[in-house]
């Protein structure tokens, strides 16, 4: 079973029927993932703060939701993220490709990834980091803990953890 | 008209439907006007209005409005794409076009100059689109209820406030109420 099927699998296996995307290349096999289940309804979003507003609805109308994104809309969703998904006590799973680690040829990645980490733990958001395809086993625990507390909870998921970029 | 007295003309019509209530002003006025708990008040989040309502609305069967103002419009413009392309039709979205950012000491928006919501909505695909005046909106909107079309409404009124309190109620509370309006 390919890495993008057992995450799907563990979303659908939590009730998460909405999800949104912003894409993000190491993202393109689960969003392809999520696209094709007939169990989740698919939104692409042009922004993530706009899909974390999805999101939000979503949740309230009595639908799981998650997002998936790249790290740098850390950069453009404190705001959201604080006086939406916090403050109204909503949950969120969201996975995140963590660019910018170990395998990143894009040096400019670095720049948003120093701070990625820092700022998840500034915002009091539980946060972890899949580096190795084994790592994905606690998903499911996951999924389970961020809707037993109603918060939003960033998944990071490296270079090395979806295989790298290939030949460099 | 400014943009209380044409919620408060529209609040009989509100009051039966789940409501998403633009930040600022647009909330604290409706709050006032006819609090319900099936009102959303957005107290954070800018732009917000109507990708909340959305969600909303895709969720579950029950009809939505979004209140929404020209400038939290423009500050999330794509938003109109991803309603286009997402069609619910138990969705209204009010955008309530007074010309100026009104919680902020109507600071002008480009909406009340060269650029028209209505037109740029039906550039991105949205198939029901009504610009109305302010004296209009009940109608428009209680037309757009019973059509059971997605509908996208850009209400043009005066730029003006009244003063009114903030809300204190809790976010947790309002959330709450508002999902046990949805269950309902």
């Amino acid at each position: 079973m390919s890495i993008s099927t057992k995450i799907v699998d563990d979303f659908v296996a939590n009730g998460i029927e909405f999800v949104t995307t912003v894409p993000c290349k190491q993202l393109a096999g689960v969003i392809d993932e999520v696209e094709a289940r007939e169990e989740i309804y698919h939104i692409p979003s042009n922004k993530e703060d706009e899909g974390m507003g999805l999101c939000a609805g979503a949740f309230m109308g009595g639908k799981r939701p998650a997002i998936i994104m790249q790290n740098t809309a850390i950069g453009v969703t404190i705001n959201t993220l604080v006086t939406l998904t916090q403050y109204y006590r909503m949950p969120l799973p969201m996975l995140i490709s963590y660019r910018g680690e170990l395998r990143e040829p894009v040096a400019c990645q670095v720049e948003m990834a120093v701070h990625t980490k820092a700022l998840l733990n500034q915002l009091n958001i539980p946060t972890y980091h899949f580096h190795t395809e084994s790592d994905a086993d606690e998903l499911d625990t996951i999924l389970k803990y961020t809707f037993m507390c109603n918060k939003p909870v960033a998944i990071l998921t490296d270079a090395s953890f979806w295989g790298g970029y290939g030949d460099q | 008209m400014i943009r209380s007295e044409v919620l408060r003309e529209i609040a009989p019509i509100l009051r039966d439907h789940l409501v998403v209530c633009n930040i600022g002003l647009p909330s604290q006025e409706l709050h006032m006007i006819d609090d319900q708990p099936s009102n959303f008040y957005m107290l954070g989040t800018m732009g917000l209005s109507s990708s909340i309502g959305l969600g909303v609305a895709l969720a579950q069967d029950k009809t939505v409005i979004s209140i929404d103002g020209d400038g939290s419009v423009l500050t999330n413009f794509g938003t109109l794409p991803t309603i286009a392309n997402n069609v619910a039709d138990n969705f209204i979205l009010l955008i309530v076009d007074n010309g100026s950012y009104g919680s902020t000491g109507d600071q002008p928006t480009y909406a009340g100059k060269k650029t028209s919501l209505a037109a740029v909505a039906k550039a991105c695909g949205c198939e029901n689109v009504i610009e109305c005046q302010d004296k209009d909106t009940g109608e428009v909107l209680q037309k757009a209820i019973e059509s059971k079309k997605m509908t996208i409404i850009v209400c043009k009124c005066d730029s003006g406030n009244i003063k009114l309190p903030v809300i204190t109620m809790d976010p947790v509370v309002i959330r709450d109420r508002f999902m046990k309006s949805v269950q309902a």
